[in-house]
């Protein structure tokens, strides 16, 4: 691409041509007239500079020139950005030679600023733009259009560096802000006649200032205020606004969020709050007080302004903003003062009711949620009905809107540490919330693996476990509900209706639903582009669902977890390549379970005696097979569960003799491919395994395995085994048969008991297992037929 | 805050080409406290680790909105007006967030907002909590903005030589990344001015 041509041959110039060049910005920066050619080749300049990651060295005096440009009064702002925006690109750097200490011009610093904070502060950059920044501020200048320049910078250093402040300095600020804020001028700017933008406050007044929907405006002068011409103090209000959140938090003097009081317990009646539902004549509170009442009633402002119906689409989008943050300022003032609650509740609440019913607003319920979750305890509120509201409509009816979904996750996330009796509201609506998992997946995944240890308990494991399996088939049957939203009456099924209505529940049922029959409706759409990439995501979905469950799964949960995984194995939606991954996952978490919890193979012999007897399962369920094959070899024995017996080892030995029997003499055909060695290797293992257990089944393997291994080293024509593969099950069979030469040489290698793992077993020479071996090889070697214990 | 900007190239859903995700602007507002580092070379690999987080941020952009394209059956190019008279339809355009976690790339969580117009994306890196309406605005308003005064219609090469402009915009309508509450009619002023100051 043409763009990508570019770049690559500025990023590619010479050292030697680059000081050419920039010789040559040098003499035009250094004319009396700074014209085109001086801006198209700062333009040139800093595309050069900001091509490459890497360092370019830039002539001394031509920096030193960019930086005095830079500092120039008279110099055209187009110029003055171009050697800010070259000087910042740079940074950090070594050679720059700027600084902001005597900087009276409030633009000026502002662009010095923007150089000087991109350097990382190794040099206390941030606390001398803030020091230089507030002397500005404090020196007796005129309102002219200079303080525009100055609050955003002062606003980013507050962020960057709150401490560096003096208390002076932040109480000189917060006074500003109350006047800025409360009591900026109601009539209309004048037009400039040179054409620009402000003018000053005491012109001829044109009219007063409107709401958004045309009406005279009202009361105090708010963002929500427009007019054809605006005054330099109203736009200092907007820039007030923009930047009060962020100094509430970070000019509070005991730290960002504290409340003032440390006692709550206090105010948890309504009679303090009472008294100060009368607010104090707030000419007398100290600065941080009145700014913060300032701020109270701006908000309440906010939220009737946005009762109005705004005549431009613009005024419309900025009420939803500024509903959003004025819920957030009310939620910092209740933090920091909380005799600000009882007049924020019934607003809130109020403002609450009015929301539900408007689809428009619906990104503000979520802040006041969060007002809810944050103070309801202390105003002995119940927040139920609010979550509840929001948890059962909202995914539902928007899981579609990309932006909504993410900020609804984020809620969840966030809000964790404050749902408290509320959290199980939250559990409960899994099924919604993974509607926006299902719909947004590429987005919302690794937020998910965040948020699901705190969403699954042992309520709802296992329903949850089905839901994620069926995630997929979830994202098609929102698909078909969007496209045709009258799918759910219109069909004529009842079984059809019954099962897409669990599917597309709100709320956890406690039941779980055999879906099979809508994975075959919904066929068709299993390769829809949204479906394909949330069944891309369910696997690292599911190690973060067992990861959690694991931690406090009991023995029963365990063995229903279990039994889940190998009846879901072959009743997936299938998607391309869906159920090779979460075999593969199913499969490992199975042994996962087995390890925490080995009576599992016990208890659930019966059914896995069933699994593995099906010979299907070798093609379909290759991993699954494998993993429980293996489980059964490792766990069926009296060491890890008493209640083995000996019949249930022989019942085990007999259903896997027969199914590797079927599975090594059957001709691999199309429908039916070859046998994969590991399935044979791991039948072959497991079936010595439970021989040593069992010895009366010695003679019985020990002749199928040198069958095995026969025919492994003479493989029939008709079969294509290959050598490697047939090599394998040959030395797998050879070593087993001379295991079984020694059994319980044999039991002790296959059947370790737990005391195997402790590191004293083998220290200690009476037990060490190298000793065992010695006089094994030993023995075996003298053809003595010597049993040992 | 917003703590970036960034403008980068977005390549087509379809598109079996190769080539790299290429960072056309980034302006970055502030600093990420430099690590201490008695190294000599400190502040040019401070200068590398954030063109490379800048980078990452443009290529995990691209990579949500291919997939959020792919995964809604459009492309870019159906945003395409029909004549360059009209404007181009934002409010049709791909857009979306993520979450960036603590350490990767940036030292902080931060939250990134996208917008995909054409086969240009146009990201905002935003420190944790902020107000997401706000910032889904001002980008919409950014990008509309860019397009008008840049005449983006036919990206070309012309975009990289006009920083000037990227910044007067920014300078007016994110100073130092501070998102602003502007009502219709004061974004029509600040505009005019724009536009006297910098004829096109």
């Amino acid at each position: 691409m043409n763009l990508g041509v570019v770049l690559s041959e500025n990023r590619r110039i010479q050292d030697e041509e680059l000081q050419k060049f920039c010789s040559r910005v040098v003499k035009l920066l250094q004319k009396e007239e700074l014209g085109p050619d001086a801006v198209d080749a700062l333009q040139r300049l800093f595309l050069i500079v900001s091509a490459t990651k890497y360092k370019r060295k830039l002539e001394k005096t031509c920096v030193d020139l960019l930086q005095t440009t830079l500092c120039a009064p008279k110099c055209p702002e187009q110029l003055q950005l171009l050697c800010t925006a070259i000087l910042r690109e740079r940074s950090p750097s070594d050679d720059l030679n700027l600084s902001c200490d005597h900087v009276q011009n409030s633009r000026q610093l502002s662009l010095v600023a923007s150089v000087l904070l991109a350097q990382g502060d190794k040099k206390e950059e941030v606390r001398s733009v803030g020091q230089r920044a507030f002397r500005v501020l404090e020196s007796r200048q005129p309102e002219g259009p200079s303080l525009r320049h100055l609050l955003p910078v002062v606003s980013k250093v507050t962020h960057l560096a709150p401490h560096t402040l003096h208390e002076d300095q932040t109480n000189l600020l917060s006074k500003r802000l109350v006047d800025w804020l409360r009591y900026a001028s109601v009539q209309q700017g004048v037009p400039h006649t040179s054409g620009g933008f402000f003018s000053a406050p005491r012109a001829r007044q044109p009219g007063p200032v409107t709401e958004v929907d045309g009406a005279v405006a009202t009361d105090f002068f708010t963002v929500l205020s427009t007019g054809q011409h605006f005054t330099e103090d109203q736009w200092l209000n907007v820039q007030a606004f923009s930047m009060l959140r962020a100094w509430l938090l970070h000019s509070s003097p005991r730290g960002p969020s504290s409340p003032d009081t440390d006692d709550k317990s206090e105010l948890e009646g309504s009679t303090l709050s009472v008294l100060s539902a009368t607010s104090t004549a707030s000419h007398l509170l100290p600065p941080q007080e009145r700014l913060r009442e300032k701020a109270f009633e701006y908000c309440q402002r906010l939220i009737e302004q946005s009762t109005r119906r705004a005549l431009r689409k613009g005024d419309s989008d900025l009420q939803k903003a500024c509903l959003v943050e004025a819920v957030l300022l009310l939620d910092v003032l209740c933090r920091q003062d909380p005799s600000f609650l009882y007049r924020t509740l019934s607003c809130l609440k109020a403002l609450h009711a009015r929301l539900c019913g408007d689809p428009a607003r619906v990104r503000a319920l979520l802040p006041i949620a969060q007002f809810f979750l944050n103070h309801g305890e202390a105003a002995a509120v119940d927040s139920e009905a609010i979550l509840q509201h929001l948890f059962t409509r909202i995914p539902c009816e928007l899981f579609h809107s990309p932006m909504l979904a993410f900020e609804f996750v984020c809620f969840c996330r966030d809000s964790l540490p404050v749902f408290g009796r509320n959290l199980d509201i939250l559990r409960r609506s899994f099924p919604n919330l993974f509607k926006l998992l299902a719909w947004n997946s590429p987005a919302l995944t690794s937020e998910f693996v965040a948020l699901l240890p705190s969403l699954v308990d042992s309520a709802t494991a296992v329903e949850m476990l089905h839901t994620l399996l069926d995630l997929p088939c979830l994202t098609a049957a929102l698909d078909l509900q969007l496209r045709n939203p009258s799918c759910l009456e219109a069909s004529r099924d009842p079984q059809f209706q019954g099962l897409l209505q669990h599917l597309l529940r709100a709320t956890a049922s406690g039941t779980t639903e055999r879906l099979a029959p809508l994975h075959q409706l919904l066929q068709p759409l299993a390769s829809l582009t949204r479906v394909v990439q949330c069944a891309e995501a369910v696997p690292t979905l599911l190690q973060a669902f067992f990861s959690a469950v694991t931690q406090f799964a009991d023995g029963a949960l365990s063995n229903q977890l279990a039994l889940l995984l190998l009846e879901r194995s072959d009743s997936l939606y299938q998607v391309p390549q869906y159920e090779a991954h979460v075999h593969r996952v199913l499969s490992s978490q199975f042994l996962v379970l087995c390890a925490r919890h080995p009576s599992l193979v016990v208890e659930l012999a019966k059914e896995l005696l069933e699994f593995v007897g099906s010979v299907s399962s070798v093609h379909s369920r290759e991993a699954m097979l494998t993993a429980v094959v293996w489980a059964v070899g490792e766990y069926l024995s009296v060491s890890w569960d008493r209640r083995c017996t000996v019949e249930q080892i022989n019942r085990f030995f007999e259903v896997l003799e027969a199914l590797l029997f079927e599975v090594t003499q059957s001709r691999p055909s199309a429908t039916l491919p070859k046998c994969p060695p590991r399935v044979i290797t791991v039948l072959m293992t497991t079936l010595t395994k439970l021989a040593s257990r069992s010895q009366d089944l010695i003679p019985r393997v020990s002749l199928f395995l040198s069958k095995m291994r026969s025919l492994a080293q003479n493989p029939a024509p008709s079969s294509d085994r290959c050598g490697e593969d047939a090599g394998a099950v040959c030395t797998r069979a050879a070593e087993l048969l001379t295991l079984l030469k020694m059994p319980s040489v044999a039991q002790f290698v296959l059947t370790p008991s737990a005391e195997v793992s402790e590191p004293r077993y083998h220290r200690d020479t009476n037990t060490a297992l190298p000793l065992a071996l010695r006089t094994v090889s030993r023995l075996v070697e003298k053809e003595a037929g010597l049993l040992l214990g | 805050m917003v703590y970036a900007f960034l403008i980068h190239t977005l390549r087509a859903p379809q598109a079996q080409d190769m080539g790299l995700c290429r960072v056309l602007y980034s302006c970055v507002f502030g600093a990420e406290n430099s690590p201490d580092d008695p190294r000599p070379h400190g502040a040019e690999r401070d200068r590398l680790l954030r063109k490379e987080q800048i980078l990452a941020v443009a290529r995990q952009v691209e990579s949500m909105c291919r997939l959020q394209q792919q995964a809604s059956g459009r492309t870019p190019m159906d945003l395409q007006p029909q004549s360059s008279d009209e404007p181009v339809p934002l409010h049709e355009a791909p857009v979306g967030a993520f979450r960036l976690a603590a350490g990767d790339p940036f030292q902080e969580v931060r939250t990134v907002v996208w917008l995909g117009v054409l086969s240009l994306g146009f990201a905002l890196v935003l420190d944790a909590h902020e107000n997401l309406l706000l910032a889904e605005g001002t980008l919409r308003l950014l990008v509309r903005l860019l397009l008008d005064h840049l005449r983006l219609l036919t990206p070309s090469a012309n975009l990289l030589l006009r920083a000037d402009r990227i910044e007067g915009i920014l300078a007016r309508f994110l100073p130092h990344g501070q998102l602003l509450f502007l009502n219709d009619q004061f974004v029509q002023g600040l505009e005019k001015e724009f536009s006297a100051a910098w004829p096109r």
